[in-house]
């Protein structure tokens, strides 16, 4: 019984970080058919904002809150992804729709760049960039709409954006002045140490489990609630459902795609920013952290089946404990004397490397008799 | 594919050819062991690129674990680098076993004490894999990002399972070949390199010709359908699935070719030939090359990785923005890559937009004709 409840909860955490981070990619592929492959580095964009909020609140000023750095945190990852992902989804993504491969190439692209960019710019400064971005992009859209219908909004949207370039660049030195560790542009890994309220275990039914786990449940249980509601309850909920099912009657309905289409992006990107907080805890941040994460995300979304949320939340959790029934050889605890050639097979695989090889090839086989996963879109159509 | 109505004056082909051979031939003599090295690989990484560009370009299936192959035919040549220059070592088995305390050889290994086994393995493996896991898919009707995404999958696969594997194949370290014995020279020795070098320019040139022929014709023209309308290729009556396959492997062996002499010039192979990077980047080399184009794909190979070699030199940290914007650039603004645009109308458009040439005056349902027929 304990035996199971570990294992239970050691596959619900393995598949909890694995949804987190396909939640995301399930809403910008889903809905949007776009193949993001630059989910993981706005994953590690939410990380590195841990990081720095972590810093941020180290100050004397806000030394009290410490504790809470990691709630406000959660908040700052999902807009300064999501910020990103709005930039990226005005500049680039809206040239490619409808064509998923051209967005498959040109995110990667984006993937690289961003890695770079950490690597070789300032935490601070990258935090200034990403304060003018949000500054730039959003004080256009709370100006009065008698200026934003005058025919001269041009000139005001202009000078909004070099307000922001200046806010920017006013915080990036505040922060790197007051936190020397940001002050200066390096490759290494960094680490988030959890408040203190974090650290050590929780005690449930005689077991004992880590808190940090626990949070990642938590956390990606809110994200699952809070982006259901969403979709099913909100206004632009129905929206985003509405031009996924069809765009152009949507459009005649007077319903904005390109709202939509930024807002959908936006809320992925973000979600991938929260993902990152959740990782952050798991070990230490570094540029190649979205890396590790991409293929496993792209797998669950495809196994659950696309436009599923459903699908996603068990397909994740089936691969979590998947992964930890053959990573820790726990067959073999559970059926001691099985026969010799078969206990081997499962020692072979007893290994967390290998347990991947195994649970993908279970997937591609599992896509040999469902190729559109667990619950595949209804439709009568030859393409697609 | 505009360009080949242009008809040559024979004279000019032969003294081309002339040129491309002895330039071929003096190589090695003009440039500097080092560089000469750099071109062999590059020149190498063309095959595979050719590879890319056939399942990509004519027949629109991106692959993204095409690593898998060029690793795996590497794996093969470097295997049997080591098993015949091993017998000095304990056991008469390569030294890296030694380290694990394994003492017999792992079976897979046996059968490439044999120079000829390996020669046909090297690009026979990587393409029966490549049809196993091609039909798997294909079978399946899955198409599109479905496929890139599972080739990527089946990529992490086979990199996972060679780098956990310290006792089959030494892991991550890899099986190095530039100590290793060949015909009894060493195989990083300068001559051996010069020879694989002509060895690798030939194959080039083999590979192209090769490709062109399975392009050319009905075969390629079915590809080609299937690019572009699949479900008309098959209410046509013929089985694409078959089609796929035959193109997917073909495009392993190619790959297993390219990895074989890329390993021998680079002196190592390790499962760093399957990370999803490197796999992306073949894209990316056909892509700027121009897809659907046989020459840009080995041209993009060649010479982006030059380009990434004297970049890599001068500015460590820009090479990676670089590429990231060359991405990006090439999907949104040169969709048909460098060689498409200029075999396309990109020249013509570039002049009539600076007045340097009129626009040709024809009713718009001519120009509209006319496309069609160019693009076959």
């Amino acid at each position: 019984m304990e035996l199971l409840l570990d294992s239970l909860f050691n596959g619900v955490a393995i598949g909890s970080v694995l949804l987190v981070a396909a939640l995301g990619l399930a809403i910008v592929f889903g809905l949007m058919g776009v193949i993001n492959l630059a989910h993981g580095e706005l994953m590690m964009l939410g990380a590195y904002t841990t990081y720095v909020t972590q810093l941020i609140f180290k100050l004397p000023i806000l030394k009290p809150f410490y504790n809470s750095y990691i709630i406000v945190s959660i908040f700052l990852a999902f807009i300064v992804s999501g910020v990103v992902g709005i930039l990226l989804e005005k500049t680039i993504i809206r040239k490619l729709y409808g064509s998923p491969l051209e967005t498959l190439l040109a995110t990667w692209g984006v993937s690289l760049i961003l890695q770079q960019f950490v690597r070789s710019v300032p935490l601070a400064y990258g935090t200034g960039l990403v304060i003018s971005l949000l500054i730039g992009l959003f004080l256009p859209t709370t100006f009065p709409s008698k200026i934003k219908e005058s025919i001269n909004f041009k000139y005001f949207k202009f000078s909004s954006w070099i307000f922001a370039a200046l806010t920017g660049v006013l915080t990036g030195s505040l922060i790197s002045s007051s936190v020397s560790k940001i002050s200066r542009a390096s490759a290494r890994n960094v680490d988030v140490t959890a408040p203190s309220w974090m650290r050590g275990q929780v005690e449930i039914i005689g077991t004992a489990f880590p808190k940090t786990r626990l949070m990642i449940i938590v956390i990606t249980l809110i994200s699952v609630i809070a982006i259901t509601l969403f979709l099913n309850q909100s206004a632009w909920g129905m929206r985003i459902r509405a031009v996924t099912q069809n765009r152009q009657m949507s459009d005649c309905l007077g319903i904005s795609t390109e709202k939509v289409d930024i807002i959908t992006f936006g809320i992925g990107s973000g979600l991938a920013g929260v993902a990152g907080v959740a990782v952050s805890l798991l070990g230490s941040v570094g540029p190649n952290v979205g890396g590790n994460y991409i293929v496993g995300c792209f797998m669950v979304v495809v196994l659950g089946g696309v436009g599923n949320l459903l699908g996603t939340v068990l397909a994740s959790f089936g691969i979590g404990i998947m992964t930890d029934l053959i990573g820790a050889g726990r067959l073999l605890s559970i059926w001691p004397n099985m026969p010799l050639p078969l206990s081997n097979t499962i020692n072979f695989f007893a290994t967390t490397s290998m347990a991947r090889v195994m649970i993908f090839a279970l997937i591609v086989i599992f896509l040999q008799f469902k190729p559109t996963g667990l619950f595949p879109q209804k439709g009568r159509m030859v393409e697609n | 594919m505009s360009l080949s109505k242009i008809k040559f004056d024979k004279k000019i082909v032969l003294s081309f050819w002339i040129i491309l051979i002895a330039l071929i031939i003096a190589a090695p003599t003009l440039l500097p062991v080092f560089r000469l090295n750099l071109l062999g690989r590059y020149l190498s990484l063309s095959i595979v690129a050719l590879g890319v560009d056939l399942i990509w370009g004519y027949t629109g299936l991106l692959s993204l674990g095409q690593g898998i192959f060029f690793a795996l035919g590497g794996y093969c040549a470097a295997m049997y680098l080591q098993i015949t220059s091993s017998s000095e070592f304990p056991n008469n088995i390569p030294e890296f076993f030694a380290l694990y305390g394994v003492e017999k050889l792992p079976f897979f290994w046996e059968p490439f004490r044999s120079p000829v086994f390996t020669f046909f393995a090297i690009w026979i493996i990587p393409a029966l894999v490549a049809g196993l896991i091609g039909f798997l898919v294909f079978r399946n009707r899955i198409k599109g990002v479905y496929f890139s995404i599972l080739t990527q999958a089946s990529l992490l696969v086979f990199f996972n399972f060679f780098n956990g594997q310290q006792k089959l194949i030494n892991g991550t370290n890899g099986l190095k070949t530039d100590v290793t014995q060949l015909f009894g020279q060493m195989v990083g020795s300068e001559s051996m390199q010069r020879i694989f070098f002509w060895i690798t320019a030939i194959l080039v040139i083999a590979a192209w010709f090769f490709a062109k022929w399975v392009v050319k014709g009905r075969f390629g023209n079915i590809l080609i359908g299937i690019r572009d309308d699949e479900p008309r290729v098959r209410f046509t009556g013929y089985n694409p699935v078959i089609f796929k396959t035959i193109i997917f492997s073909i495009a392993g062996g190619l790959a297993g070719i390219s990895g074989a002499l890329y390993t021998v010039q680079s002196g190592i192979v390790s499962p760093q030939f399957m990370t999803v990077p490197f796999s992306i980047e073949m894209v990316i080399w056909v892509a700027v090359g121009g897809r659907g184009t046989l020459l840009g794909a080995i041209l993009g190979a060649v010479f982006i990785n030059y380009a990434k070699s004297l970049v890599s030199e001068a500015l460590p940290a820009s090479w990676m923005f670089i590429q990231g914007g060359l991405f990006i650039l090439v999907v949104t603004a040169l969709p048909e890559g460098v060689l498409g645009w200029i075999q396309g109308d990109g020249p013509r458009n570039l002049l009539q937009r600076f007045g340097l040439k009129r626009k040709i005056e024809t009713y718009p349902s001519l120009e509209v004709n006319n496309k069609e027929g160019n693009n076959e």
